[in-house]
């Protein structure tokens, strides 16, 4: 037995340090800054302390009878089988009477108001945000104003690939945060393209998943201007890890001026279609929208990682005509497949997630870069007629 | 008595074969036991292997040791492979084993079925992992990367893998049905005269009511994957909303399935510890009727709850409410069954062997486990714990107690001087206890604290405030993945030797199994026994 204990000891010590390790974090959720998070995090406390003295309680007890009522110290057995007598009963009847009280009472009656105010996103709600997921990057709409985006990871390649030091907020940087006021309603609606994700601000307490093909709601009044941040929260493929979720809370004046400046970019970009590019501005608008969109499944040389991810270089689609001799678009051609993705596949519908300026170039860039050489340059306007 | 006519009788019984097709072909409950034990005990060591392959990857951020492809591959097999391969074939296996010999019965009552329902297994887990093979090198796509839960439409678009997995799953349900039969048929048939269903030993009440749950849900299981096949190849849309399908309805069929599932894996466990625990404290089991009413209305309760699981992929504000009171409710039975076994050694004459430590063991863990599904059924409450590795930590507490610590540690020693004729080696079984208690702890509680902190599971990479936490995690799962090779040790000790079992192998032991000598021979009961009021 004593060469036992060795191992024993310091085994138990680790789990000292796990059990008081405030400063990992420890047992409470980050701070609450929703009405839904500070109802979530008040339950949560209250039921740790409950499950954890239930838990010792009974622990102790445990222990105390394996220690005093030991064969090796000469204990003889009782031989009760069940409960005689009062005492008895009431020492089977009282764990059980105290055990609904603590479900239907303690916790049932606040979950049950909890899940009725989770639930009402509709009464009072200011503002609407749209959020459709995809893989592996998060697209924002607020639709009273018009201003759509996407956001996608920045953290670079070579951070985690542990080849250069990694920055403060790894993971949970994006190139576009979403903005939005403190102290408002706001109803979010998600949705997905492709497979299911989830949106989750630990900082919000509200997570409702992201389901191609249906809507589902839930809110939130962010009470403290600040950034919050958190991360896809359900298995969507291969670049889950990388689905940061970035949200910038201001006072609502500073929130009207951030929507009026998208306003303006959108229209630009809006006007930008319109125009004739050159074939060097496709070129190197398109090589940005194919690093930040496509580069995560196709590779940045166009390689690919067959046969999940095709590679696009000499690729007969990404060669091949992508309008036939009417001007109608081709069925499975390359536009076709980056307008309107391949069903069944990773491959998703970019339609509602890339301008016609960048759909333009980046089809563009594909056909003219690895090794392809067929020195089209795709219009936008080209685009816009073929949606 | 009836001990010297079996072994006359043995001897002179038809010659079975011997070498490989003794195996093959054997309907003799003790070899298919063993099998299906042998067969676990891979399985764990390869879901296992896996798994620490994911925590090497986690012990530090940043990717190093495996591609965020491979990781969810990892994640995927390991799942499958604990529950289907690992944690039920031990169920049976101690069913196969134990369970005529507790009810005084010869043999199971179907033994060419028995065969069958052992050697579907091998196939199916070939099945299972080939794919993944191949992938590592560099044919094909690789293993499913759906996670366990396959959740449409992922599981539509995925590779081939997919398809092995489905095919594989069909096997394993079926496997899982066939014995589930047989467990049945063998408990009304094949009772000892005197012994009623309200004399029958727990054992083989927890046996009986996993095997109707068992009957009841994989179906429902192979319904739903083959609805996936069609969807992936022959333009079905279950599952498709752009067709009219729904996503939502894989999770529903998937957890009518799987909820129920923790149960088929808790029960056998909740039959086979107060054997232990009144063993080792030398007093008879406390409120035995308390004990199977409560596993009934576990069972029962454990088919209406599945939507727990679905909070966040959202429902209409009563069904939230229904899932969440029905959650609740599973707690009021659990609390009597640790009521009961705690009742059962209090004030008894303990004493410390490994099958009781491990049995201690289980009851506290589990506990723990039971304790923090409490505040996972609060529907609202419940955001901030799905999907998180709370809830990996949550429900290893439930997973790993129940079928490793239960049916592979303490059942395993308790019945191993019964098997094999010896007494294994008592240091070794507490090392191999020591780090279990410890390796366990130490990868979980962490785990709790992560979740707690935000991180989602089913990530290969983390932001750096989990750094820490994540690496006390992996740390502790390597102590726990050496533990089990301390198990290997034992069990291949005890089976090639060591200090001789006495029929009545423990002091405290009650029950048919220990009126027959050890090891039990071939045949055990040639001669009814009789079910008096004293064996139990
Ligand atoms: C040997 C000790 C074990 C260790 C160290 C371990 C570790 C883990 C870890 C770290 C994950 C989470 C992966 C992730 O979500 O990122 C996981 C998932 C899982 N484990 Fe274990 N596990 C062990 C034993 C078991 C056992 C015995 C069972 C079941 C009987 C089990 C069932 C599962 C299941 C169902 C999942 C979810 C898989 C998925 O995400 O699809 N594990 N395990
Ligand atoms: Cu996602």
């Amino acid at each position: 037995m004593n060469r036992l204990r060795r191992p024993a000891t310091a085994g138990f010590a680790a789990l000292a340090a796990c059990l008081s390790a405030q400063a990992f974090g420890g047992w409470t959720l980050p701070e609450a800054v929703t009405p839904v998070a500070e109802d979530t995090a008040h339950v949560h406390n209250l039921f740790m302390l409950i499950a954890s003295t239930l838990f010792f309680v009974v622990l102790a007890l445990v222990l105390y009878s394996v220690f005093t009522h030991r064969k090796s110290k000469g204990y003889k057995a009782a031989t009760f089988t069940g409960p005689k007598g009062g005492k008895q009963v009431f020492f089977t009847l009282a764990p059980f009477a105290g055990l609904l009280f603590i479900d239907y009472v303690i916790f049932g009656i606040p979950a049950y108001h909890a899940v009725l105010a989770y639930e009402d996103t509709k009464t009072n709600a200011d503002m609407v945000v749209k959020v459709t997921g995809s893989q592996w990057k998060w697209q924002y709409e607020y639709p009273a104003d018009n201003v759509k985006f996407v956001s996608v990871l920045t953290t670079p390649q070579e951070q985690i690939h542990n080849q250069q030091p990694k920055g403060e907020n790894y993971l949970l940087e994006v190139d576009n945060a979403v903005v939005l006021p403190v102290g408002k309603k706001i109803r979010f609606i998600t949705t997905s393209t492709d497979v299911i994700h989830s949106w989750w601000v630990p900082a919000f307490g509200v997570k409702r998943d992201a389901i191609p093909g249906f809507l589902r709601e839930f809110w939130a009044t962010i009470e403290k201007p600040g950034i919050y941040r958190g991360q896809c929260a359900e298995l969507c493929g291969k670049d889950h890890g990388f689905m940061p979720v970035v949200v910038k809370a201001v006072p609502e004046e500073e929130f009207r001026k951030w929507i009026d400046e998208q306003k303006a970019v959108q229209v630009a970009a809006a006007e930008s279609a319109g125009k004739e590019w050159t074939k060097d501005e496709l070129m190197a608008h398109g090589k940005e929208v194919y690093e930040k969109t496509c580069a995560a499944c196709h590779k940045p040389d166009g390689s690919g990682m067959p046969p999940a991810f095709p590679a696009l270089a000499g690729s007969k689609i990404a060669t091949g005509p992508y309008v036939d001799s009417d001007g109608h678009l081709v069925k499975d051609g390359h536009l076709d497949r980056v307008l309107n993705g391949k069903t069944g596949t990773a491959m998703q519908a970019f339609r509602e997630t890339l301008s016609d300026a960048d759909i333009a170039s980046v089809v563009t860039y594909e056909r003219n870069s690895f090794g392809n050489k067929t020195g089209d340059a795709v219009q936008p306007a080209v685009v816009k007629k073929m949606r | 008595m009836t001990a010297t006519t079996i072994e006359g009788h043995d001897s002179h019984h038809h010659g079975h074969p011997a070498g490989f097709t003794r195996w093959l072909v054997t309907t003799n409950h003790k070899d298919i036991g063993t099998m299906y034990l042998i067969f676990a005990f891979v399985m764990l060591l390869t879901g296992g292997a896996m798994i620490l392959m994911v925590r090497a990857e986690l012990f530090m951020p940043g990717l190093q040791v495996v591609k965020p492809e491979l990781f969810n591959q990892l994640i995927t097999l390991h799942g499958l492979i604990m529950v289907f391969g690992a944690a039920m074939p031990a169920a049976t296996g101690l069913a196969n084993w134990m369970l005529p010999m507790v009810i005084g019965a010869p043999d199971m009552a179907l033994p060419r079925l028995n065969n069958w329902s052992f050697w579907i297994l091998p196939p199916a887990a070939v099945l299972l992992v080939i794919p993944f093979i191949l992938g590592l090198a560099g044919v094909g796509t690789g293993g499913a990367d759906t996670g366990w839960t396959m959740y449409a439409p992922l599981s539509i678009q995925a590779g081939w893998g997919m398809d092995f997995t489905i095919f594989a799953v069909h096997m394993l349900g079926m496997s899982s049905i066939l014995a589930s039969i047989n467990v049945i048929v063998t408990i009304v048939n094949m009772r000892a005269p005197g012994m009623t269903m309200w004399k029958m030993p727990l054992f083989a009440w927890g046996f009986l009511l996993t095997a109707i749950l068992l009957i009841f849900i994989m179906p429902v299981l192979a319904g739903g994957v083959t609805m996936m096949l069609m969807d992936r190849h022959f333009g079905t849309h279950f599952f498709n909303a752009a067709g009219g399908g729904d996503p939502v309805l894989w999770q529903h069929i998937f957890w009518f399935m799987g909820h129920p599932e923790v149960y088929v894996l808790l029960l056998p466990i909740a039959g086979v510890v107060p054997h232990i625990i009144s063993c080792f404290s030398r007093k008879d089991t406390f409120g035995y009727k308390a004990q199977v009413w409560s596993m009934i209305a576990i069972a029962g309760l454990s088919i209406i709850v599945w939507a727990h699981h679905m909070f966040t992929s959202g429902m209409s504000t009563g069904g939230q409410l229904y899932f969440m009171y029905s959650t609740m409710l599973i707690s009021l039975p659990l609390a009597v069954l640790f009521y009961c076994w705690i009742s059962t050694f209090w004030r008894g004459s303990i004493s410390l062997e490994t099958p009781m430590l491990f049995a201690l063991g289980f009851v506290v863990f589990f506990g723990w486990g039971g304790l923090t599904g409490l505040v996972l059924a609060d529907a609202a409450a419940d955001a901030q714990y799905h999907n998180a590795y709370f809830l990996v930590a949550h429900f290893h507490y439930a997973l790993y107690p129940t079928p490793v610590m239960g049916a592979m540690a303490a059942a395993v020693y308790y019945w191993l001087p019964k098997w094999t004729g010896h007494m294994y080696n008592e240091s070794l079984g507490k090392l191999h206890f020591w780090l279990v208690a410890i390796g366990f702890n130490l990868t979980f509680i962490p785990q709790f604290m992560l979740g707690l902190a935000g991180m989602p599971r089913r990530i290969p990479d983390y932001a750096l405030q989990f750094s820490d936490l994540n690496m006390l995690s992996s740390i502790g799962a390597f102590i726990l993945g050496a533990s089990h090779l301390v198990f290997l040790l034992v069990v291949v000790q005890a089976a090639r030797g060591g200090k001789k079992a006495e029929s009545r192998a423990w002091e405290g032991a009650q029950g048919l199994e220990w009126t027959v000598p050890s090891p039990a021979p071939y045949h055990t009961f040639d001669e009814q026994p009789q079910f008096g009021a004293t064996t139990r």
